[in-house]
């Protein structure tokens, strides 16, 4: 009566189907760790892993490919980025959990979203027009006897770092945001009901609680920076050198590892797209470690 | 006024300045990209090819080329996506299987977009050249789905672990297989939630540049089948300003971007508004 | 109560459940009657639930769970590997304890399983509904509005609407688990003169929390504790002369 009939084939097909849709995720991130480094990688080891990492020319035309003043750009405008950009997110984080009227940070959230949404080349088009502008009027007004002509232009760390410093503002506010909302209110209202003030409460015991997520929320806008690709293009002037020491530096044009790849693949011959996807690789390695990082942050707070 | 008391109005002034500075950027940006580019829209802006590689003219290829390349991409990875979620949702249990996808899609979200971009490049552009034609719109979509599968499906899983269990058991407690079950039960419930998440992976699409810089060609023709090169609104964006200097061209570009997105965004929250409503 | 001897229906033979480590049943064995309402009490936590859905093997779609000992239906075997879940299910109905309708309308609601048994004629389907929602005393309140969402019925209608649902398959066993205890008084006294009626063509087993309940609608009644089958009887011989300490305890109030 209860015998099995064949309408579970439907059921048997739909599984394996399903089964094979969820399967594609994981072929495509196979193909791709597969491709990449199938490109890049037998490039790095003939031109030698040290040359390639520490050499201070790249000039495809004569097969040189040294690609350390791309490292030092993508570590220079990265770090820049997040010393401007973190500090504000992380107060935008609190203000919007723990100071705002609900009514007001409901209203801000779906700014925040925009903020989120809008494409990166519009990013670009603005540091393009409007802050390389300003940072023009700087470097080529009151300091352009300080610095060299190159650094006039106003295409720049500087220019690069603030574009990304506002791109991943969003991140950092979001992902904060939800890190402070999940620390138990009783911790506040303890503090509070001992006599503590607002701030101090939130300064001594929410924030230490959810320091493991604001931590990661910054981590996480880090990679963002780190792999944005066409808003720096635009703004960073794309230059192949090393900034100069101090003050100084942060006027001078740079290139960043992703904005190697984007700017040259069109014309690369043979060896040079090998060398340009060796680019990818290192910049691949960078996510990894950033992303281990990441993951220990949350382990930690788990223990 | 006591040394506490004057912390906290400072900390809290420092704060609140933080927040304004960022919505007077947002701001900043919206006003400036739209009242520049405003002026540029018209309907010939719109509905006219672009002259003197798009220095001047209009942006009507590449308003298609987003439009066929969402089109595409869309319709590849929902299907894929979604199928994704309910066998994680579904059919399998904690194990192995779930925290290998799980950690795939997050490697997946992870990756900078010109390492798409570059991978695209490689297996669909030439590798697969005979069969997507090279640079094309159907090697752009390939590329995209792959970028957006992780959005889709890390949403439409959520999406469907907020359909209540008690209207899975009911189902199959008539004597319904899993599948009649998702069909007829748990999807028409889950359906707004994998709905905006569909709509907001179209801004990711239309937001994306440096992938489909490698993968779509850029050409400036009208295309006419997915086999054809094109570009997207934002591709354009890029290469006039790059490419020609005429930044109001961009700027119109810039604007009819931002309303998109608008559209975009409005829509989805709108959807996850109705979402919320439902479940409470 | 005049003793008509009914056969066996569902033979319970040394069911032991586990959730993972965790043991919820200990060697059940009870015999329920064909055509007869038969009661579960017990203090909560104690069982009811679990041995109620493994009758229709509905815990299968926990993790981890394991079932150890017999449930024969109608003769067969419920656990056998080659038993089809989908069509046990069609033939052991449940209604639960937290009203469940479908987010559509009153009438898909009740088509919903002719449809999964694909009967597709608009005709047949109407005389299905219709008989159904008679049957399950709901007709006259909702025959003229069909179409309206079935979420938009008071609680008790709801009950009505899932037990209609139930109906709809033609299954000749219904488990309701605890059906009215989300329901008002007037509600309650609604679905257990439906119970009733229904006792002439179904087997029904029912979880009652409530004891007067059990005491009206049920001709044998079974007290759990801990997992464990206390005392089986019918029920008014359970409720007036308990043979065991722990039921009289139970029955008379002083623990649960
Ligand atoms: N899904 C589950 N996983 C693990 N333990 C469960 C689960 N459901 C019920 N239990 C446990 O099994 C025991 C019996 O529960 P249940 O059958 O719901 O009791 P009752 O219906 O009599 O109140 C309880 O101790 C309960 O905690
Ligand atoms: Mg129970």
């Amino acid at each position: 009566m209860f015998s099995k009939v064949n309408n579970n084939i439907e059921e048997r097909i739909v599984k394996a189907i399903l089964f094979i849709l969820a399967l594609t995720s994981v072929v495509a991130l196979g193909l791709i760790g597969f491709f990449v480094f199938r490109e890049g990688l037998p490039f790095m080891i003939d031109y030698g892993i040290g040359n390639f990492i520490f050499g201070r020319e790249w000039a495809p035309l004569q097969q040189i490919y040294g690609i350390f003043p791309m490292i030092v750009g993508t570590v220079y405008v990265t770090i820049l980025a997040l010393i401007i950009g973190a500090p504000i997110g992380v107060a935008v984080a609190i203000f919007l959990s723990k100071i705002a009227p609900p009514k007001v940070a409901r209203a801000i959230k779906p700014m925040i979203e925009l903020l989120a949404g809008i494409p990166s080349v519009v990013y670009g088009l603005f540091g393009m027009i409007v802050i390389r502008a300003l940072i023009r009027e700087l470097s080529h007004g009151p300091l352009s006897d300080y610095l060299p002509a190159n650094y006039q232009t106003g295409y720049s760390v500087l220019a690069g770092s603030i574009i990304l410093a506002i791109m991943i503002l969003p991140t950092i506010i979001t992902l904060s945001a939800d890190a402070i909302n999940s620390v138990p209110s009783e911790y506040y209202e303890a503090s509070v009901g001992l006599g503590a003030s607002k701030w101090q409460s939130i300064y001594t015991v929410i924030v230490p609680a959810a320091k493991s997520g604001i931590v990661s929320s910054i981590i996480l806008g880090m990679g963002r920076a780190l792999g944005e690709t066409m808003a720096i293009i635009m703004v960073a002037g794309n230059t192949v050198a090393i900034p100069e020491l101090g003050w100084k530096g942060i006027f001078s044009p740079v290139r960043t590892l992703t904005g190697n790849v984007a700017l040259e693949m069109g014309y690369a011959g043979p060896e040079h797209r090998q060398a340009l996807f060796a680019t990818g690789i290192i910049l691949f390695i960078f996510i990894i470690i950033l992303n281990s990082v990441t993951l220990a942050v949350v382990k930690k707070k788990e223990d | 006024m006591s040394k506490v008391k004057r912390n906290q109005w400072i900390a809290f002034g420092l704060l609140s300045l933080a927040t304004a500075f960022t919505i007077v950027i947002l701001l900043a940006i919206l006003f400036y990209v739209m009242s520049q580019g405003l002026e540029m829209i018209s309907w010939e802006f719109l509905t006219e090819n672009p002259r003197n590689m798009g220095a001047e003219g209009g942006i009507y290829p590449a308003i298609l080329g987003t439009i066929y390349l969402v089109g595409m991409t869309l319709l590849i990875a929902t299907p894929i996506g979604v199928g994704t979620a309910i066998y994680l949702n579904e059919y399998t249990r904690e194990g192995p299987f779930k925290r290998t996808i799980r950690f795939t899609t997050e490697a997946l979200a992870g990756i900078p977009s010109i390492v798409f971009g570059l991978f695209g490049f490689v297996f669909f552009v030439i590798l697969l050249e005979p069969y997507t034609g090279g640079w094309s719109i159907l090697s752009g979509s390939l590329t995209g789905v792959i970028m957006i599968l992780p959005v889709i499906i890390r949403a439409s899983e959520e999406a469907l672990r907020n359909v209540p269990n008690a209207l899975r058991e009911g189902s199959l407690a008539l004597g319904t297989t899993r599948w009649y079950t998702i069909k007829k039960t748990v999807l028409p419930v889950a359906f707004p939630g994998i709905l905006s998440s569909i709509i907001l992976s179209i801004g990711r699409v239309v937001g994306e540049t440096a992938a489909f810089l490698l993968t779509l060609g850029g050409s400036l023709l009208l295309p006419r089948t997915i086999f054809d090169g094109s570009r997207t609104l934002s591709l354009h964006l890029y290469m006039v300003a790059m490419e020609t200097g005429n930044m109001d061209m961009a700027l119109g570009t810039g604007a009819v971007l931002i309303i998109l997105v608008l559209i975009i965004n409005f829509t989805a929250g709108f959807l996850f508004k109705r979402l919320v409503k439902r479940f409470s | 109560m005049d003793k008509q001897i009914n056969k066996t229906k569902i033979a319970v033979n040394q069911l032991s459940f586990f959730y993972g480590e965790k043991q919820a049943l200990h060697e059940i064995s009870i015999d329920i009657p064909e055509r007869e309402v038969f009661a579960l009490i017990g203090p909560s936590g104690c069982g009811k639930s679990t041995f109620l859905r493994t009758l229709n093997r509905l815990n299968d779609l926990i993790h981890k769970t394991k079932v150890i000992g017999t449930i024969e239906i109608d003769g067969q075997d419920i656990y056998n590997s080659d038993i089809d879940v989908v069509q046990l299910r069609t033939a052991v109905g449940m209604v639960f304890q937290k009203p469940n309708p479908f987010p559509s309308s009153i009438f898909d609601n009740v088509a919903y399983g002719p449809r999964a048994h694909g009967i597709k004629d608009k005709k047949e389907l109407n005389k299905i509904v219709e008989k159904s929602l008679r049957q399950a005393a709901l007709w006259d309140e909702v025959k003229d509005r069909l179409n309206e969402p079935g979420t938009s019925l008071s609680g008790g209608q709801q009950q009505r609407l899932c037990i209609a649902r139930v109906m709809a398959v033609e299954p000749g066993i219904i488990l309701m688990d605890e059906p009215t205890s989300a329901l008002d008084p007037l509600a309650t006294t609604k679905i257990e003169d439906l119970i009733n009626e229904l006792r002439k063509n179904y087997t029904i087993v029912i979880v009652t929390h409530n004891m007067e309940q059990a005491a009206r609608v049920s001709d044998k009644t079974a007290f759990f504790l801990d997992g464990e089958v206390v005392e089986v009887g019918p029920t008014d011989e359970l409720f007036t002369n308990p043979e065991k300490q722990e039921t009289e305890d139970y029955i008379t109030g002083k623990f649960g």
